[in-house]
């Protein structure tokens, strides 16, 4: 068993990680305050590699893994979650297209999506809901070379920046009546298709989450991804796999803020002649918030090995998901009272720490979610 | 243009305050600092690759270093070197400068050697590091290797954009010194040693392409079997200058009532302030 990243793994880090310090940190407060969704990063996130990291080169990707992919996310979440959460949709629509789609479709959209020129996305949930996938209202129907899409989508991340977005909707139903769901690449100026309202959140804020509206769409017959009616394990493979794993990525960046931060104020503010970092009451807040940091790195990244391993890993990442985003919100908490009155002034990164962890919560499935799965894993193999 | 850039691992110069000086060895104690390439052999390196984008040839890269420096070569290839050379080997270690950059001109002369090439064009290196920050490096350098030298160069032209000094073929470049008070243009005739200060450029960041690509670049790693010089003319042994005491300057800082009389208390000042030279 080796815990180290490899020595390659660690320049890709200390690569992200410099992007990161020079292109994001000095711009991640005034993203968050104005809600600015910064599209101009992402040609440059493209240069960097970060967009097709887990894209083989024919595609115009970088051809390494999903450890690598979450490691970038974690790079670029310890200073903007928002931006994470941008990155990390657009390569969940990739994925579905590298594993789903046709060589056409992958030699179509995946060079751009990987040079950050188009903006992809996936979109699952409606206004019924989002893990009820089998409840989706939105319909397509073939009409000659066209599927004709009506319905609506919400909570899509990318919503209005996307260039290409893979959607699900209903295309039938089974002998007993169920639905059955396809997957399919709608792209942006298609007649009938309109992004929506677009959504002020809590928190992630600098990246884009609105309504995705289709009024008689017109797709063309080619744009289906996969086979009809898969569109439902697509989708859920991609967010079950790709999905959390991104979660549980932009939640442990969000951790890391959360421990950085601390420990400077920590060692910055002086209170009764030393720094605070002397007084026990803040080194425990200190030691909670290092124990949640490692253990959700260590469950993240055995996840993401195993998904590079081949392995199913869904219940994994839904462990890491879970664990993870729990511990950003309460860690971010931690780091507010470390810093006292400072930890509410939004000069200071604490509280929009806060707001991110939050935002994490429902993106992939809630906490009971994950629960659930992990509950139906854990019923099976502990028999 | 075929140029060899000279890069020296460091400690993180933004993780000084975690250096120590071990109080028995009188040694830096490194452990769970990061290294990073020293930041003026990085412009070095950047103004390399311009050089070669410009002008074609080849870049590349030599340190001496202990072997888990490796990491650091690795990302000079990442940054887009050609080729990488590494020297390690015990027998190396505690080199004061004079010895260090004898090694350093030996492995110039042995990458010749292997290459079959008569000259580096150019050799390049940050005017100092960001540790030792002697500054004699590169000087002594080209003092082995009989090229002329020059330093603090904040700018180096080529061809058209030096004007008349400067021949398409490179066989001369203009390049811009600065010292304290101004800044001196020179036309340096080619081979020439060149250290460069921090504002000639700013580095490119690396990208996962480039770390890809360097997987298959050559990295060689030579011991002193290898360049087979004699022991008694490198490492500790072969170092005519040796550190004295290394020490952390005390910087506490005191405080001390001069009470509420002022005429007793200005006194106190007058004769603290003479006590301490002033």
């Amino acid at each position: 068993m080796n815990f180290h990243f490899t020595e390659e793994q660690e320049l890709l880090r200390s690569a992200f990680a410099e992007f990161a310090k020079e292109e994001i940190a000095p711009n991640a407060a005034r993203w968050d305050a104005e809600n600015i969704t910064p599209l101009d990063i992402m040609p440059k996130l493209g240069e960097l590699g970060v967009l097709g990291i887990f894209v083989p080169e024919e595609y115009g990707g970088i051809g390494l893994g999903h450890t690598e992919r979450v490691m970038a996310l974690e790079e670029i979440a310890r200073h903007s979650a928002g931006l994470a959460m941008m990155v990390f949709t657009h390569q969940l629509g990739m994925a579905a297209i590298l594993d789903f789609g046709s060589e056409e479709q992958k030699k179509k959209y995946l060079p751009d999506m990987c040079a950050g020129t188009c903006i992809c996305g996936l979109a699952v949930t409606e206004p019924g809901g989002g893990s009820d996938v089998a409840g989706q209202k939105t319909a397509a129907v073939l009409e000659g070379d066209s599927w004709v899409v009506n319905g609506r989508k919400c909570f899509i991340t990318n919503s209005h920046c996307a260039g290409a977005t893979v959607i699900t909707c209903r295309t039938g139903e089974d002998e007993k009546g169920r639905g059955t769901f396809s997957t399919i690449i709608i792209e942006k100026g298609t007649e009938g298709f309109a992004p929506g309202r677009e959504e002020n959140k809590l928190g992630l804020r600098g990246s884009m989450t609105g309504e995705l509206i289709m009024n008689n769409a017109r797709v063309p017959k080619e744009n289906l991804v996969g086979e009809v009616g898969q569109g439902n394990p697509i989708a859920m493979k991609e967010i079950g796999e790709v999905g959390r794993a991104s979660m549980a990525a932009i939640a442990t960046g969000i951790l890391r803020g959360c421990l950085e931060d601390a420990v400077k104020f920590a060692n910055e503010r002086i209170v009764y002649g030393k720094p605070i970092a002397k007084l026990q009451a803040i080194q425990f807040h200190v030691a909670e918030i290092r124990c949640d940091y490692e253990a959700a790195r260590l469950m993240l990244y055995r996840a993401a090995a195993l998904k590079d391993e081949g392995k199913p890993a869904s219940p994994e990442f839904s462990m890491a998901k879970y664990f993870a985003t729990d511990a950003a919100c309460r860690d971010a908490r931690k780091c507010i009272e470390v810093m006292g009155g400072y930890g509410v002034v939004n000069e200071y990164a604490a509280g929009r720490y806060l707001r991110d962890a939050m935002g994490c919560i429902s993106s992939g499935g809630t906490g009971e979610i994950q629960k659930l799965i992990v509950a139906g894993d854990t019923m099976r193999k502990f028999k | 243009m075929n140029i060899l850039v000279c890069i020296k691992p460091v400690p993180d110069p933004d993780k000084y305050g975690d250096l120590r000086i071990d109080p028995e060895t009188k040694r830096l104690v490194r452990e769970g600092v990061p290294t990073v390439i020293n930041p003026e052999d990085k412009n070095a390196l950047e103004e390399a690759l311009r050089l070669k984008e410009k002008l074609g040839g080849s870049v590349s890269v030599l340190s001496m270093a202990p072997e888990f420096s490796r990491d650091k070569l690795v990302e000079s290839l990442a940054m887009g070197a050609d080729e990488a050379y590494l020297l390690s080997d015990r027998a190396f270690g505690g080199a004061d400068t004079y010895v260090t950059s004898y090694v350093l001109a030996e492995g110039a002369r042995r990458i010749l050697a292997a290459k079959d090439l008569p000259r580096f064009d150019l050799i390049l290196m940050g005017n100092a590091s960001a540790d030792g920050a002697t500054s004699h490096v590169p000087t002594q350098i080209a003092e082995w290797l009989d090229l002329p030298h020059i330093c603090n160069v904040r700018e180096i032209r080529t061809g058209s954009e030096a004007g008349e000094a400067g021949a398409e073929d490179c066989s001369t470049l203009q390049v811009i010194r600065k010292t304290e008070t101004e800044d001196m243009l020179f036309a340096v005739d080619l081979p020439a040693v060149i250290a460069v200060s921090r504002e000639i450029n700013k580095p490119r960041l690396i990208n996962a392409m480039g770390i890809i690509k360097a997987r298959k670049k050559p990295l060689t790693i030579w011991s002193n079997e290898d360049l087979d010089l004699p022991r008694e003319v490198i490492g500790l042994a072969g170092s005519p200058t040796q550190p004295g005491a290394l020490f952390s300057p005390d910087m506490r800082r005191g405080a001390e009532s001069l009470g509420s009389e002022m005429d007793a208390a200005a006194d106190k000042i007058l004769e603290i302030v003479q006590k301490a030279g002033v």
